[in-house]
């Protein structure tokens, strides 16, 4: 089975702070890692690939030091890797950068599964595994919380809702978007983090796709931000003291107005 | 290929947009802004930041479309069971003054079967017009029959804007359809505005980690595609026995085949409200201590009416289901009362709750980033003090 699995690399949120004065982002010492959402796509492909056979390849569009996200896919078991890294990508949207995937998807060897994380965690739109699969015309699930079978023809798998889960089969190839749910990731082994360390990333740039250069980058994004500002922070508002039967008292008397 | 450039004549070093760029891609030399481009990625932030007009993001484009025949506002109206679902009337709402300020009409969209009811009474809710496909493919959302299905109806009556609920199915399909009819797609927009000259749609979101605010627009493509979180705007009122008009369209058996196949809807029975809807919260994070201490929450929750949430700590710690996780990689609540018991405010669980109308918050540490962002900060025991205001509502509520 040939698994896909696309990944992005984000900013450590967990180092970012917030400038007290300024209200902006303290980027100085902000590593960046592998989306958390996609932690969990890499293990379910490594997971397929260990139930099915078969091989990972992990993708990813962004600049060149996001090949470091790619050799940490590899040290939790992906086998190969690609980078999809050119200045003409710079700018692009969800719709750009969902296009410029399909089309290094389509450049790789014939795929059974794709798999992508729900959403990244620094733009939050969800909007890019729908666009890489409605791209390459296949069909998707997404929000898969369990694989329960999968042959090389088809999967049965359970998608969250609001209220619970549907389940869904698909025929393959295919694209499923995964949620938190679905696995818990493993630690990089010892022999992943060494091969990591020696593994070749292949390097793909623009040219190397068979891509519209109209449909890619900035020229191939519908949106553009136009404004942009801080909002106001929210302001601490008023510290309650006294016993614990005072404050509880005090307490319910202000928000008595928003119980009812 | 796109290109940005400091117009220097222009520039006055002001560092407006030094301080901006979500990327640390500019910095001053002999008192310029200068980009390197290396870390750029042309996302315009220090252009709409430039109070000088400094900054020139070209994009090089075909010739400007003509977008005259798209006309009207539509909000994908959810249903589920054949019940519509709330952030429909909350879509609508919202769409009323987009489309009021547009002059236009707002029109609903249903996908569905033997809705006709219910699209009856989309009128009561603002909507002017009710564009309804009736299959029973349709009856439950599956992903190609609901995409095929809108994106015909997108090309044949155009609409300028198209609202839809950032919501598992909302985001599911949109983001499908906006591929297929080319249109911009902004995800989770808190806020929304038009531009009656240019008719742009001004969608505002939180955007690089979410404490900066972007405007976004699509000037070239049209319908302009926003979705918006379950509870970010008000519901419509509902104006009894306000007429609507409906359009039933009828398409070829083919437009509603389906690749994958919905077998079952399992509805898990929680036995607590779900977060996303709670009006009041009462979350607990690693200050609880324990398990057992999130009982303690749970009649608290009770008497109020509300749910209990979790931070991710509590979570991990295997305390309470993730169901329960509110946050970045748990769920994104804005509910009038949100209590923080014994949580320190890691950012990423801030991301997740910052929008609450009253936060009440109470933590051990007086110096815990909660107290930033609380209405109200208690700094005490949370194992005292909840118990304590569940007996006082108790008695306020006579319960």
């Amino acid at each position: 089975m040939n698994i896909i699995v696309c990944i992005k690399q984000v900013p450590n949120t967990t180092d970012v702070r917030i400038d007290p004065v300024t209200n902006t982002l303290i980027r100085d010492g902000v590593e960046s890692v592998i989306n958390p959402f996609d932690a969990y796509a890499i293990e379910e492909a490594v997971r397929l690939k260990e139930r099915c056979g078969g091989k990972v390849t992990a993708v990813t569009m962004g600049p060149p030091q996001a090949e470091t996200a790619l050799k940490e896919a590899i040290g939790l078991g992906c086998d190969e890797a690609v980078l999809v890294s050119d200045r003409k990508f710079a700018g692009s949207d969800t719709w750009a950068t969902s296009y410029t995937l399909a089309c290094a998807i389509e450049k790789l060897e014939a795929y059974d599964v794709i798999i992508c994380g729900k959403q990244a965690s620094d733009g939050d739109t969800a909007q890019v595994g729908p666009g890489i699969s409605t791209h390459l015309d296949i069909p998707q699930v997404t929000y898969v919380k369990k694989i329960v079978e999968i042959n090389d023809k088809s999967a049965r798998v359970e998608r969250m809702t609001e209220e619970g889960y549907d389940v869904v089969e698909v025929p393959l190839p295919c694209l499923f978007t995964v949620v938190k749910e679905i696995n818990t990731p493993r630690m990089p082994s010892l022999k992943g983090m060494m091969r990591a360390k020696s593994a070749k990333i292949a390097k793909w740039t623009a040219a190397d796709l068979d891509a519209d250069p109209a449909a890619l980058g900035l020229d191939g994004s519908p949106t553009r931000v136009v404004k942009i500002f801080t909002p106001e922070a929210r302001k601490g508002g008023e510290m309650i003291s006294g016993s614990t039967d005072e404050v509880a008292k005090e307490l319910v008397e202000l928000l008595k107005g928003e119980v009812v | 290929m796109a290109s940005i450039k400091i117009l220097l004549d222009k520039c006055t070093g002001c560092t407006l947009c030094v301080k901006t760029c979500p990327f640390g891609a500019i910095h001053m030399a002999d008192r310029k802004a200068v980009i390197d481009m290396a870390k750029c990625t042309l996302c315009g932030s220090c252009v709409a930041a430039c109070k000088f007009s400094a900054i020139e993001l070209e994009k090089s484009g075909g010739p400007r479309k003509d977008l005259s025949a798209y006309k009207d506002v539509w909000v994908f109206c959810e249903q589920k069971k054949g019940v519509i679902q709330s952030i429909s009337f909350e879509l609508l709402g919202e769409g009323r003054k987009l489309a009021d300020k547009l002059g236009v009409k707002l029109c609903a969209v249903l996908l569905g079967h033997d809705m006709e009811t219910a699209a009856g009474k989309l009128g009561e809710r603002g909507a002017d017009k009710v564009y309804l496909v009736d299959h029973p493919a349709l009856a439950a959302y599956q992903d190609d029959p609901y995409t095929a299905v809108l994106v015909k109806l997108v090309e044949e009556y155009k609409p300028e804007a198209l609202l839809c609920g950032a919501t598992t199915i909302g985001r599911s399909l949109i983001s499908r359809v906006a591929i297929k009819t080319n249109a911009g797609l902004t995800a989770d927009c808190t806020g929304l505005d038009v531009d009656t000259k240019e008719r742009l749609l001004l969608q505002t979101r939180p955007a690089f980690g979410g404490n900066i605010m972007a405007t976004i627009i699509a000037p070239n493509h049209r319908p302009q595609m926003a979705t918006v979180r379950h509870k970010v705007m008000q519901e419509a009122p509902v104006k009894p026995g306000r007429g609507v008009e409906i359009v039933s369209n009828v398409y070829p058996e083919e437009t509603f085949a389906s690749r994958s196949k919905l077998l079952e809807v399992v509805e898990e029975i929680a036995n607590t409200v779900n977060i996303s809807e709670a009006d009041i919260i009462v979350a607990g994070g690693r200050g609880m201590g324990g398990k057992e201490n999130f009982a303690r929450l749970e009649e608290l929750a009770k008497v109020l009416g509300g749910a209990v949430g979790a931070s991710r700590s509590a979570v991990d710690a295997d305390w309470i289901g993730y169901s329960h996780q509110v946050g970045q990689t748990g769920k994104t609540v804005v509910p009038k009362l949100y209590f923080a018991c014994g949580i320190s405010g890691q950012i990423q669980h801030l991301i997740g709750m910052q929008s609450s109308k009253v936060i009440v918050a109470i933590n051990k540490d007086p110096d815990a980033p909660i107290f930033k962002v609380a209405t109200y900060g208690i700094v005490g025991d949370v194992n005292e003090l909840v118990p304590a205001l569940t007996r006082e509502f108790k008695r306020a509520l006579n319960k």
